[in-house]
């Protein structure tokens, strides 16, 4: 059972990609496949779950091979959230682009390539192997790759060099890294590494090795000074795409970071996570401030994921500075709910961009407008996910934002909770721009010129409306039920801070 | 032999790293060709140099004869070199098209008139 439930978030967006590539040019049954393999995986991402949750962290060897030899799959309670919310925007977004992408797009395998992309951020989840992590990374690029340049537009060019650029840099540094390891201990399996680490004496070396992987998982995840190639591009694709980017990739190498930093380097912490806690205010910061410049909706929200991504490493910096483990807990839990909050709510920000975008034939915030008076959904679906953006309670934002700050002020970093708080306050700035930007004020009286766009029919709108919908209450039952949440997030951030049990369903032949 | 590749490992990082840094697409596709080399010799070198004994279990015997080469690293260079051909091959097109699409070489030209 725990074998069939660990390779099946694998298999089906793998089986859903490969018979859509060799069905070429069905369109009609890529939409089709498209919609059923992403409601499959997300049940069994949630399936997975629940089993984690009552059965501990489970694993599986490929091939039966042993632990250090075979290739681990892997799943804690942590993996588990993480493809559960994989699954909700893969699905939100397939639901999304069946009215919104175009015949082109959907010609050319769309879909099949949004399913590429979910298999390389599924597995990147569930390996527990470092070489194996970097295949999944390569997977995942690729179909962001091909995605990003689909269509092949001016914007869509230059923003996808950029990005394919800096993501080759980063994929090149993951690589030495993992060579330097595997050197160094001679394995690559992540519980066998974190046992052997922790019994090697030049740990200048490993903390070396360390910031190779932060240097490597910071690009991936957008982390100051590394973050360029996101607002670069994040706003070229089209808007269905672009949602499906900013909820999951970024969170891909935070991830990463969260588990090589919680799992494998803890030794130098001292120094290490002081240095991520010292980025994580830098990102913060940076990220906000890029956001009050900018006068294009998703642009504006791509700064923002930077910002937030702070927040997200900001737990991680906190839990390796601290010594009660109550602390440290607290710390990555907040972590971990910010994550789960930040994917459901931007993923959702950037459909709501994509609909002002074709009801108002433009990004531009400049001139857009009367949305709130054309369209009083849509501007209650904005609000729902842009107030728990920058922390407004009772949604699901305002808890995450909670308990990082708690963290930091109860570890006594107090430079790092107050940057928190005023980037939250800038943030609502931020969104308080778009809300009277697009929706407030009246329409602009000139006409808009790229006309090219065909405007949406009632029908067509309310179809886009309904994932944005389901999202939003998504967002409010989070908001609402926080007290699951948070057990749930303590209970991931206790997994990861005692090895020991990762290590043990590794290494212990199977599962406990 | 180490401190050899070492020194090789370091001239591909170098020029790759300032091709990278010219002003051309094209050279700067050359500098990722150089540094995923680089990263591939680099695994290699610490993965241990071992030379002519293959790690192959003889009759009667359940272990490979000590020292042998360890086939781990080789395996993860035959990987991380199909993984390379195929992203550089499609940047190479991306680029291309790039190119055609701007009429420039330069990164800098590379504007979107909107």
């Amino acid at each position: 059972m725990p074998n069939v439930l660990l390779v099946l978030p694998l298999l089906i967006p793998l089986v859903t990609a490969a018979v859509s590539f060799l069905a070429w040019r069905r369109t009609s049954l890529h939409r089709a496949l498209a919609a059923v393999g992403a409601a499959a995986l997300l049940a069994a991402g949630v399936t997975l779950l629940i089993y984690v949750w009552n059965h501990g962290t489970i694993a599986t060897q490929a091939g039966e091979w042993p632990a250090p030899f075979g290739i681990t799959l892997v799943a804690d309670l942590f993996s588990a959230i993480m493809v559960v919310l994989a699954g909700i925007v893969g699905l939100a977004v397939v639901v999304f682009s069946l009215t919104s992408m175009d015949r082109g797009r959907e010609a050319y395998g769309y879909y099949p390539l949004v399913h590429a992309l979910l298999l390389g951020v599924c597995g990147a989840f569930l390996t527990g192997d470092l070489f194996n992590l970097y295949v999944w990374f390569e997977v995942m690029l690729m179909a962001s790759f091909v995605l990003l340049a689909l269509g092949g537009e001016r914007a869509q060019l230059h923003g996808g060099i950029k990005y394919v650029t800096l993501n080759l840099v980063s994929s090149a540094v993951f690589l030495a890294a993992v060579g330097i390891l595997y050197g160094l201990t001679g394995t690559l399996n992540m519980a066998d590494l974190a046992q052997r680490l922790d019994g090697m004496d030049h740990s200048s070396a490993v903390t070396a090795v360390g910031m190779l992987f932060l240097v490597a998982f910071g690009i991936k995840a957008a982390v100051f000074p590394l973050f360029f190639w996101l607002p670069a591009s994040y706003h070229t694709p089209p808007g269905a795409a672009s949602a499906l980017f900013a909820g999951l990739l970024t969170k891909v190498g935070v991830y990463a970071l969260i588990r090589v930093f919680t799992l494998l380097f803890v030794q130098e912490a001292a120094f290490t996570h002081l240095l991520i806690l010292i980025l994580s205010g830098l990102t913060m910061v940076t990220g906000v401030l890029g956001a009050v410049a900018q006068q294009e909706f998703r642009r504006v929200l791509s700064f923002h994921i930077i910002s937030q991504i702070g927040y997200m490493t900001m737990g991680l910096g906190i839990a390796g500075l601290v010594d009660s483990p109550a602390l440290a807990a607290l710390a990555l839990a907040g972590s971990i709910f910010y994550i789960a909050h930040h994917i459901i709510v931007k993923t959702n920000l950037f459909l709501v961009s994509s609909v002002t975008r074709r009801l108002c034939g433009t990004f531009d915030l400049k001139r857009q407008g009367g949305l709130y008076q054309s369209q009083p959904l849509l501007a209650v679906l904005f609000l729902v996910p842009a107030l728990p953006l920058s922390g407004i309670p009772p949604l699901s934002g305002f808890f995450a934002k909670l308990s990082l700050v708690k963290a930091g002020l109860n570890a006594e970093q107090y430079a790092i909770a107050g940057t928190a708080l005023v980037v939250g306050l800038l943030t609502l700035f931020s969104m308080t721009k778009i809300w009277a930007e697009a929706f407030w004020k009246p329409m602009p009286t000139e006409p808009v010129a790229e006309t090219e766009l065909s405007l949406l029919t009632p029908l067509q709108t309310r179809r886009l409306l309904m994932p944005i919908g389901a999202l939003a209450v998504l967002t409010v039952v989070i908001g609402l039920g926080a007290e699951f949440v948070f057990t749930l997030a303590t209970s991931a951030a206790e997994q990861l801070l005692h090895r020991e049990g990762y290590i043990q369903a590794v290494m212990g032949g199977g599962t406990p | 032999m180490a401190t050899v590749l070492a020194i090789v490992v370091g001239c591909l990082y170098a020029a790759g790293i300032y091709m990278m840094l010219r002003r051309s697409l094209f050279k700067l596709i050359l500098g990722l060709v150089l540094l995923s080399h680089g990263a591939n010799l680099l695994i290699f070198t610490v993965g241990g140099l071992t030379r002519g004994r293959p790690p192959i279990v003889p009759p009667g015997a359940t272990r490979p004869p000590t020292p042998s080469a360890d086939p781990l690293p080789q395996a993860l260079i035959l990987t991380a070199i199909v993984i390379g051909f195929a992203v550089l091959a499609f940047s190479l097109v991306l680029f291309h098209r790039g190119y055609q699409t701007f009429g420039s070489d330069d990164p800098d030209d590379l504007k979107v008139s909107e």
